[in-house]
């Protein structure tokens, strides 16, 4: 079985966690004797091609071009945005990558025997645009492959043009692969409706959905319509291998408690902080960290202040790279109260450096995470009783991270994709 | 009698904080950008503090004896001079030796203690008297609080230190209708004598001299002497920041020339004549006594303490700092003094402002930090940091 695959990131190049996992898929699918075509954006040709074919779309030529995609292709509408336009902003570095998108704007080479598209593969201005030129790069692809597979799957609304357009040409089917909706990035009232529209006609012209939770499979239904007889849940796993713990010299005595993402609406910060005012009220010998940078940060900042205990709460600032890992063997309890997560990497990375994890009701990890504390999001009190049994009660603490870290090596692609595996076969 | 004319300028450098991340917490206790702090020393050195010593100099020099000027330095800056800038302070001690200036007592660390710890306070200005006495051989007796604040209760803690001269801002909406070119006195403290600086004359030199758009430039010294010869009162308290010389208002703008002019013509003046603080404080008697509840200073529009303390991260780093004197009193430990003083610079606090719509370019000027809310992290980072050493040292003893 061959599938050709759509992405919009691989490693080493990564601005969010959505590359990542689609190596994940890609390894696993090997493994489980399935071949992939993957394509992306830009690629920059060190990504590791040991589990998968790797084409740059910056490198198709393109036969016929025009600039309206409907022409190209009725049925995929290309949506001119000169800016402003709300990115995917689940990866943390969604700043940054506007910064460098400013820096490198996007240009188009013509080339004698057709045009090929140059595409930054970053999130920012011009994405829209860059998603439709993606849509006519992947039916050329499509064409150009045509009989080497047998299903197409897309990764997020990025890439869902480019899965319906593939499927248009060659009429293969197409899986379209949910790992976040506009629901979890915008506010329910602050949903951008034109990503929503590309997402909903990704969903509805696929022949099978695949969510990364149970929580996404019900936002699929219920917010976008879909038939939930071709919604299926493949929950997330994750790949440590090659990976060593830090062991990091601690300068504090006391406990640190810590919460590491966007400090955005999504994520929960505000129930965080109030959490930690009211363990401080009981017990001083902990820290409060958290970690990341977000449009909510001037707002957490003042909250701490507001309530006094900033001598106990401390902000990082975005961490990248190895300040990551090094916060992680420094934390003692790992939280994330997010409001909607599709999924959640984050506590899994922390029960694999052996740090026990308090995760919100609200995310798709609590669905795979048994030795993870749950609560719901906005039960304050509840996340304050957690964090404080957990800082006092070393047996409590103990088991949950020998047993987490156990659970989270468990979780393997190898498993997940043969899930995968057969919701191909039911389309093919 | 002649109009007293009292030139005081301030010199101050924040110790600047360095990037204090989290994760240096309990592991490094170097709090301080050591770099930055010699470059921009050296750059006011040689801008500011240089030149206009040695325009000042010459002009007593000239006048013997009639031109005269005070100074308050900070003890923060002081120890920046002696690490980074000797020169600098051996030309302070060559205006000193003149016996024309006045050297002011304030907080050795330009600190806000006067208004969270009279201990700490008491502290501060023992310790500055000291590197005064050190420095210049003189013993201060007029005080300037940090950035002029004054209320009743913070002149009753000074004049129980043993002072009997203050200098504060003339302050709007304290005066009311009252003119800021006389002594006054004091509620609380009928002996304390109060001088107040006129902020309109001192803010035409430190603010307006260089701008295009102002009715009055170029402002020449004649001009000026002729405002000083009609301003009704019996004293003129002209109160600015030293750096405004040659730093805040460039060399090119003409603002030496135009101080060593000004010399010449009060001196000149038969109406007016150069007066040190203590000078003016002995020659006038006060006209009435002066009621400020609430405290003011010479900053911002508002001229009270919303610069330092007026958003709740000011609010809650300062308490944070002062909950912790009288565990520093118990530990007194000369190495966690220091910081401790260092980490008290109103700087520090003044960085978090976020009052960034009437004089948010001002506060720019001088920030170091992107944004209040950074200044206020890598604050708190250094604070968690020295609080942990505090508490280490408590259980030593």
């Amino acid at each position: 079985m061959k599938v050709l695959m759509f992405g919009w990131e691989f490693p080493p190049h990564i601005a969010g966690g959505l590359g990542t996992a689609c190596k994940g898929i890609v390894e696993g699918l090997a493994h489980n004797g399935v071949e992939t075509l993957f394509v992306m954006p830009c690629a920059s040709g060190d990504e590791d091609q040991s589990c998968t074919t790797i084409v740059n779309a910056s490198d198709v030529a393109v036969k016929y071009v025009s600039d309206n995609v409907d022409e190209f292709l009725e049925k995929v509408k290309f949506i001119h945005v000169d800016s402003n336009m709300v990115p995917y902003v689940d990866p943390e570095e969604y700043f940054d990558a506007i910064e460098k998108m400013k820096k490198e704007s996007v240009h188009e080479t013509v080339i004698g025997f057709g045009q090929k598209f140059h595409f930054s593969g970053k999130y920012g201005a011009n994405l829209l645009e860059e998603v439709s030129r993606y849509a006519q790069v992947g039916g050329t692809i499509a064409l150009q492959h045509a009989g080497e597979f047998d299903v197409i799957h897309s990764h997020d609304w990025l890439t869902y043009l480019a899965g319906i357009a593939a499927k248009e040409v060659s009429g293969k089917p197409l899986v379209v692969h949910v790992h976040a909706t506009s629901f979890d990035r915008g506010t329910d009232d602050m949903v951008d409706s034109r990503v929503y529209a590309i997402e909903k006609r990704g969903m509805e012209a696929a022949d099978r959905v695949v969510t990364v939770s149970d929580l996404t499979r019900n936002i699929v239904i219920n917010r976008y319509g879909i038939d939930p007889e071709k919604v299926v849940t493949v929950h997330n796993a994750v790949d440590f291998s090659g990976k060593e713990n830090m062991s990091v010299e601690r300068g504090i005595k006391d406990k640190v408690v810590t919460f590491l993402g966007r400090i955005t609406y999504q994520k929960g910060p505000e129930y965080f902080i109030d959490a930690a005012a009211k363990v401080l009220k009981r017990t001083r010998n902990v820290r409060f960290v958290m970690a990341g940078s977000g449009d909510m940060m001037t707002r957490a900042i003042s909250q701490v202040a507001r309530l006094g205990i900033s001598d106990r709460f401390h902000f990082t600032g975005f961490l990248k790279g190895a300040d990551v890992q090094k916060m992680f063997a420094l934390s003692d309890v790992y939280i994330m109260p997010s409001v909607s997560e599709p999924f959640g990497i984050s506590p899994l990375e922390a029960m694999r450096t052996n740090v026990p994890s308090i995760i919100s009701k609200q995310s798709g990890a609590a669905e795979v995470l048994k030795y993870a504390l749950k609560v719901d999001f906005w039960d304050v009190d509840a996340l304050a009783d957690d964090i404080y049994a957990m800082i006092q009660y070393p047996a409590l603490s103990e088991f949950a991270s020998s047993k987490g870290y156990d659970e989270v090596n468990n979780l393997k692609w190898n498993e997940a994709t043969a899930k995968l595996k057969k919701v191909y076969e039911s389309i093919i | 009698m002649k109009k007293s004319v009292c030139l005081y300028f301030q010199v101050h450098q924040p110790t600047r904080l360095r990037l204090y991340r989290f994760f240096d917490i309990g592991k490094d206790s170097h709090y301080y950008d050591d770099f930055a702090n010699r470059t921009i020393l050296r750059r006011i050195a040689q801008k500011c503090y240089l030149p206009m010593n040695d325009v000042l100099l010459k002009a007593i020099e000239k006048h013997k004896g009639k031109f005269k000027v005070a100074f308050s330095i900070s003890g923060s800056a002081m120890e920046q001079f002696d690490r980074y800038a000797p020169d600098v302070m051996d030309s302070f001690r060559k205006l000193a030796s003149t016996g024309c200036v006045e050297f002011l007592c304030e907080t050795y660390n330009h600190s806000l203690s006067s208004l969270a710890s009279p201990a700490e306070f008491k502290v501060q200005v023992q310790k500055h008297k000291d590197a005064v006495k050190e420095h210049f051989g003189v013993e201060p007796t007029a005080f300037r609080n940090t950035e002029l604040i004054y209320s009743d209760s913070i002149g009753r803690l000074v004049n129980r230190l043993g002072f009997n001269v203050m200098l504060t801002e003339g302050a709007r909406h304290i005066m009311g209708w009252k003119s800021p070119n006389y002594v006054y006195e004091s509620d609380l403290q009928p002996e304390l004598k109060l001088l107040l600086r006129n902020y309109t004359l001192s803010d035409d030199i430190s603010f307006r001299f260089e701008n295009r758009d102002w009715a009055e430039w170029p402002l020449t010294a004649e001009k000026y002497v002729s405002w000083l010869d009609q301003a009704e009162g019996e004293v003129v308290n002209l109160f600015m920041d030293y750096e405004t010389f040659g730093e805040h208002r460039s060399a090119e703008s003409g603002i030496f020339d135009f101080m060593s002019a000004l010399a010449d013509q009060v001196v000149a003046d038969r109406n007016l004549e150069f007066v040190t603080p203590s000078g003016e404080a002995a020659a006038h008697k006060s006209v009435e006594p002066l009621s400020v509840p609430e405290a003011i200073s010479w900053a911002d529009e508002e001229r009270d303490l919303s610069a330092w303390l007026g958003n709740e991260l000011q609010r809650d780093a300062f308490k944070k700092l002062f909950d912790l004197s009288e565990k520093l009193e118990i530990a007194d430990d000369s190495d966690l003094w220091s910081d401790f003083g260092h980490l008290q610079e109103s700087d520090h606090l003044y960085y978090m402002c976020t009052k960034f719509f009437s004089d948010g370019e001002v506060h720019k000027m001088f920030n170091p930090y992107d944004t209040p809310y950074e200044a206020f992290i890598n604050y708190m980072n250094v604070l968690s940091d020295f609080t942990i050493r505090v508490n280490d040292k408590l259980q030593e003893k």
